[in-house]
């Protein structure tokens, strides 16, 4: 009787990602992962797994999914090479706190340690990079630690969790059951908040004369838009975002006063050094966002919501920590905080927003130089999407342009690599982010040099069929190393300058519509036209080739040393 | 402003995992911090393993590194202590040929002042057991080094807080019974 009810180990794995309500894997097979991938087969009308052309795309692409459902990406991969590929994309899920649980086969355990083919040690290659990971070896072990995997994935602050099982665990017969990890007794995943710490925020936040809001993913990562707008609102104070927080709050919102840190805007750098109380809400402060930590809002008092312990303190010291998810914290403080409005004070934003609009931004989105700016692609986008599109973008000069300029209205809106800096993210974030929101314009916006580090997912979309809407803005160059060549090493371009195939021919080869621009007068008519398409688009855009993103705060400045030009 | 580098002993209780020793160690790696010694053993509480590590640096630093410790999902609970909180032995052996134990009246007199025990006695050699404090180890190694050290070994801290860790409580565990 009992004979008949074991499953394999491979049946169980489907069966508990089937548990944990997952319906879609991105992924690559190979030999030690086989028996997993033989069971696929048999549940594919329940599992949809998405063969992507490299690991690596495989984790960008569960990256991209989870970030715009706020559920948790599956990757799977095969063992040694196989997993070692998926590491970048755990580290970048790792820094950008992006639930993530990847499944890789392993050699059998009677080979462990032997240099058996395709094994290598990617528990301890991953561990740096990962929430948790666990190496499994026996059937029975499968279900218990894939429901702890998908547990700590997306609890408390998210992250990737790596789950390798050996070849004969996944042959090995089990017999299946299944319950949902709710607790494990050496993890706390939200602390408690401590009322006294409120009393004392509120009380800082109430006395403020000029109150600056920074907030980051935390707010978009703990569903807290609506509090988040509740409190601003209540309490009146300008918010500025950092590049992962960017969507939370819609663009228009009159609080809303742009982006902080190296290529934000000039108003929230410069006032962040006269502020006289610095609100931290789901920021970690990185030193992208601070400049010299030496000058960074000394004169100001600071209080820090975040979720992780480990935050507090760790770069800049802060006068009231609140510990707990802003779901819950953003409202108890709600009930003690003062209705108030910081008019002047805001007034101080916008003023400084016209000296950065007339030194930076009226040329950028309507250049009087012949070629094409970043900026005013992103400009027609926005204008063509009316603000409504998922926005990817990879590394570098566009990255930095597309956040400045892309506007939102909808929250979970905008992808991107922030906190590894990975490029190559963009394209495989973006196939996955419309599979996670196929009812929504997804547009990825890539460089030339990210675009072709992971090109080949160009296969995977064209397969799926997924209409992404993919714009590279071409200038020839790695363009943020050379811009960095030519403010901070005299123009020495080593190794930036990029000699380009014919990049709509390759997306032509994939049979993905294609086009390219190279003048304004067509601009608007290409982007309405790939906009207007329900299939896969890629647009080519020549911009200008030696153009620099500014406002820039120079490495090692203050922020209020931001520099317009 | 800058601080000054002190010697913490860190205690972390943890679930018994096998990767756990990598994962803490990979904290310090990233931060560019040595371990001077490192234990691991079973804790007082059943199943509970404990990791004592000793490192030399400022206290804000050792403040942020117990944080990201204790961020480790198996991790329970970690604590730091200065020298002065904490009640601290490492134990030495010292390999010395027997020639020089029988030649030696010197030896003899070390050995008994320096209150170490003789562990074993063989033709070739004898052992010498120390436990104590770094200086007193080491004060005897500089003893019996001119008489020929043929080997020398000293384990990592074993320390106890003065104050309670209250492991227990954070555990829910009652082990007064």
């Amino acid at each position: 009787m009992s004979e008949i009810t074991k499953i394999s180990g491979a049946e169980a794995v489907i069966k508990s990602l089937l548990k944990e309500g997952v319906d879609l894997i991105y992924g690559y097979p190979g030999g030690a992962i086989m028996p997993i991938y033989d069971e696929l087969h048999k549940y594919e009308d329940k599992l949809n797994h998405v063969l992507t052309r490299h690991e690596q795309g495989a984790t960008h692409a569960a990256q991209g999914f989870a970030r715009v459902t706020g559920k948790v990406g599956v990757v799977m991969a095969t063992s040694g090479p196989g997993a070692t590929n998926l590491v970048t994309g755990i580290a970048d899920a790792q820094i950008d706190s992006t639930p993530m649980v990847c499944i890789t086969g392993q050699v059998a355990s009677h080979l462990l340690g032997s240099d058996a083919f395709q094994e290598t040690d990617i528990i301890g290659i991953s561990s740096p990079v990962t929430k948790w990971n666990c190496q499994v070896t026996k059937a029975s072990e499968i279900p218990e630690v894939l429901a702890k995997a998908f547990y700590i994935a997306k609890s408390g602050r998210p992250g990737p969790v790596l789950i390798d099982i050996t070849k004969d665990a996944q042959f090995e017969l089990m017999e299946f059951s299944y319950s949902k990890c709710k607790t494990i007794r050496s993890y706390t995943p939200v602390p408690n908040y401590s009322i006294k710490q409120l009393k004392k925020a509120a009380e800082l936040i109430n006395n403020a004369k000029k109150p600056l809001i920074v907030f980051g993913q935390g707010v978009i990562l703990g569903n807290a838009e609506t509090e988040f707008k509740n409190f601003i609102e209540k309490t009146g104070i300008p918010s500025a975002w950092t590049i992962l927080g960017l969507s939370a709050l819609p663009s228009d919102h009159p609080l809303n006063v742009g982006m902080v840190g190296m290529h934000g805007n000039y108003g929230p750098n410069v006032l962040t050094n006269q502020c006289d109380l610095l609100i931290a809400v789901g920021m970690r402060f990185d030193d992208r966002v601070t400049g010299n930590l030496d000058t960074y809002a000394k004169q100001a008092k600071i209080i820090h919501f975040d979720i992780d312990p480990a935050e507090i303190n760790k770069t800049v010291e802060v006068d009231v920590p609140v510990l707990g998810t802003v779901k819950e914290t953003l409202p108890e403080i709600l009930k003690l905080v003062n209705k108030n409005n910081h008019q002047n004070w805001l007034g101080k934003f916008h003023s400084l927003y016209e000296k950065e609009y007339s030194k930076v931004i009226k040329e950028e989105l309507h250049p009087t130089k012949e070629g094409l700016s970043m900026a005013e692609v992103v400009k027609e986008i926005n204008i063509a999407s009316k603000g409504n599109a998922i926005i990817i973008t990879d590394v570098g000069q566009h990255q930095m342009v597309a956040c400045r300029y892309a506007k939102f209205n909808e929250s979970k809106s905008n992808v991107t690599s922030g906190g590894l800096g990975t490029m190559g993210f963009a394209l495989p974030a973006a196939l996955g982010a419309k599979m996670g929101a196929p009812e929504r314009e997804v547009v990825a916006i890539i460089g030339d040099g990210g675009f072709q580090m992971t090109i080949q997912e160009l296969g995977t979309i064209f397969q799926t069929g997924s209409a992404v809407k993919i714009v590279v803005l071409n200038n020839n160059y790695l363009g943020m190393v050379r811009q960095w060549q030519e403010m901070f090493f005299e123009k020495r371009y080593a190794s930036t300058e990029l000699v380009n195939p014919d990049f709509v021919t390759i997306a032509k080869g994939y049979y993905i519509e294609a086009k390219k621009v190279s003048k304004r007068e067509e601009l608007k008519s290409s982007i309405e036209l790939m906009m207007n398409s329900k299939k896969p688009f890629f647009l080519e855009v020549s911009v200008e080739k030696e153009h620099n993103v500014f406002p820039m705060i120079p490495t090692g400045a203050s922020v209020s040393d931001i520099r317009l030009d | 402003m800058s601080e000054l580098n002190n010697t913490y002993t860190i205690s972390v209780y943890t679930e018994n995992n096998l990767g756990l020793l990598n994962r803490i160690s990979a904290i310090f790696l990233k931060r560019h911090i040595s371990i001077e010694s490192l234990t691991t053993s079973q804790s007082e509480i059943e199943n509970i393993f404990r990791f004592i590590i000793v490192v030399s640096i400022t206290k804000s630093r050792v403040e942020r590194v117990i944080k990201q410790i204790e961020k480790q999902i198996e991790v329970i609970a970690a604590f730091y202590h200065s020298n002065e909180e904490t009640i601290f032995l490492e134990t030495a052996l010292y390999k010395v040929k027997s020639k020089s134990l029988f030649n030696e009246k010197t030896i003899q007199k070390i050995i008994k002042n320096s209150q170490a025990n003789i562990v074993t006695v063989s033709p070739e050699y004898f052992v010498i057991e120390k436990t104590g404090w770094r200086k007193d180890t080491e004060k005897l190694y500089d003893e019996l080094e001119p008489y020929g050290l043929l080997q020398f070994v000293r384990s990592g801290r074993i320390s106890v807080s003065k104050e309670p860790m209250n492991i227990s409580n954070i555990l829910g565990l009652n082990t007064d019974k």
